[in-house]
């Protein structure tokens, strides 16, 4: 059979698969290679897989969409820095599936939000945003003043185990001693309090 | 020069060097290929049919306008990976790289402002709160990075201080508010729930109250001044007056960071509180704390003239 354009058109199936091969190209040569790069795949220094009470965090940030209005990824440009801190880098988010990196700021980026402001203050804003920031439109999360669910926390920790988040057995099975009598806000403000903070400054 | 922070093994980059060069190659080949011009006798059989009503459908090439475009697009693509590092084998003639860029973006602003900055550090903070130019800068940089607690109007709210009222929980000197900038403070009063009964609680609320003359329920007061005088002088004083090497509020003059009502002052036995104010010498640098300082010094100082500092 002689790969002719005739043949080609009359051959749905060799069509589809000449177009999936054609179409691959670009993700072989830009996507498949960064799983082999070093400084995207390894942690940064001093940065561990969640806790168990930022694990929850992360996930009502998820829930609740956070993302929607929220980046977590300052680019190295100088307006960027001057106002949330050292620039975002892969190794930062090894820990993160999926990622937060977002693409809509309605409101400030979070990626070193971490001890940016205090507990209280977390609490207070989330409660009703207006009452810290006047000029704010974000809503209010005051029902997140509610206990944590958390009855499958040992699964979801197992699970990330599995993809090769480095807990110990005995971090997993403590893990709902960890959450008792903690609310979604606390364990919220938990994990904002630890975003971006392994990197203080701008290296080389 | 070659990027600093890329580690992609040699293999790896030899594989997107190589593929980018051929798929480069390969749509070269189909536009020339595909470019000539086919005579109406020698057009090749299409589809078995390629007749309709008498219409015949040619193997034509791209229109020229339209395979033009695309050549550019090709020669576009080579001047830029000669140019840039997109072959990963090869660093580009500019040896460009985002984090490079973002240096000399950085440098290049620095070069203008550090001198400023510089020559205001030189001075101490006192002397830079009588200078206009500063105190424009701390004015924009408050506005920026302070506003979020304080208010924009620096009066704060439920928890966070009010910094034009002359009232100071930590000293009010110049150097004193540039070390609360730089370094944060933390503002632990302990909860005394499990030391002192639901009662004893109340009672010495009530006497709060009395120390800077609000009403407050006689008899309580006088049951509650044992238990202030015990615990609570340890941190507020005897006499109530606070202490600003701890933080500790005056509890005499009635300015209340968390409302000024028995049930606030309740909660705060019973919970505690932790006003924090974060350090900000990693996000700022020091020439900025300084500025700050400077500012919230001066405009604390215009607020309350008749008021020296603590």
């Amino acid at each position: 059979m002689k790969l002719t354009h005739d043949t080609i058109e009359r051959k749905t199936g060799l069509l589809i698969a000449l177009v999936i091969f054609v179409v691959s190209i670009g993700g072989l040569v830009e996507i498949v290679p960064l799983f082999f790069q070093k400084d995207l795949i390894e942690p940064v220094a001093g940065l561990k897989p969640y806790e168990p009470l930022r694990l929850v965090g992360r996930d009502i940030y998820v829930r609740e969409g956070c993302y929607n209005c929220h980046s977590q990824m300052i680019r190295p440009f100088r307006s960027e820095t001057e106002r949330y801190g050292p620039y975002s880098v892969a190794g930062e988010f090894v820990y993160d599936r999926p990622f937060q990196w977002g693409s809509k700021r309605t409101g400030p980026d979070l990626a070193r939000v971490g001890g940016r402001y205090s507990d209280e203050w977390h609490r207070l804003h989330f409660e009703d945003p207006r009452s810290v920031v006047p000029e704010s439109n974000m809503p209010s999360y005051a029902f997140l003043n509610r206990s944590i669910g958390g009855a499958d926390i040992k699964a979801r920790m197992s699970a990330l185990k599995m993809l090769g988040h480095p807990y110990s057995q005995a971090e997993i099975d403590s893990a709902p001693a960890a959450l008792k009598d903690k609310t979604e806000l606390d364990a919220l403000i938990a994990y904002l309090q630890g975003l971006g903070t392994q990197i203080k400054s701008i290296k080389g | 020069m070659s990027s600093a922070t890329n580690t992609l093994p040699t293999g790896w980059a030899w594989y997107v060097g190589i593929l980018t060069v051929l798929s480069l190659l390969w749509c070269l080949w189909i536009l020339v290929s595909n470019s000539k011009k086919i005579e109406p006798k020698d057009q090749p059989e299409l589809h078995g049919q390629n007749v309709w009503d008498g219409l015949r459908e040619y193997d034509n090439p791209l229109p020229k306008w339209w395979s033009n475009l695309f050549y550019i697009t090709v020669i576009f693509a080579v001047g830029y990976l000669a140019l840039f590092p997109g072959l990963a084998i090869l660093p580009g003639y500019l040896g460009w790289s985002s984090s490079d860029r973002y240096k000399k973006e950085v440098a290049e602003v620095n070069a203008e402002v550090d001198p400023i900055f510089n020559a205001y550090l030189k001075q101490d903070v006192a002397t830079v709160a009588n200078d206009k130019g500063a105190l424009q800068i701390g004015g924009r940089l408050f506005q920026t990075y302070c506003v979020q607690c304080h208010g924009s109007d620096m009066r704060g709210s439920k928890g966070f201080p009010n910094l034009v009222d002359a009232d100071w929980l930590y000293p009010g000197t110049p150097d004193a508010i540039k070390t609360t900038i730089m370094d944060g403070r933390v503002g632990a009063m302990p909860s005394f729930a499990g030391q002192l009964k639901p009662e004893q609680i109340k009672d010495v609320s009530q006497f709060v109250l009395t120390l800077s003359g609000r009403s407050a329920s006689k008899d309580a007061a006088l049951r509650g001044e044992e238990t202030f005088k015990q615990i609570c002088s340890a941190c507020h004083g005897a006499s109530g007056k606070g202490n600003v090497a701890l933080g500790a509020p005056n509890l005499t003059d009635d300015v209340w960071l968390y409302s000024g009502t028995a049930a606030a002052i309740e909660e705060a036995v019973v919970k505690g509180r932790a006003g924090v104010m974060p350090a900000q010498k990693d996000q700022l640098g020091e020439a900025r704390v300084h500025l700050l300082a400077a500012y919230v010094y001066a405009q604390s100082r215009e607020a309350a003239p008749k008021t020296p500092a603590q």
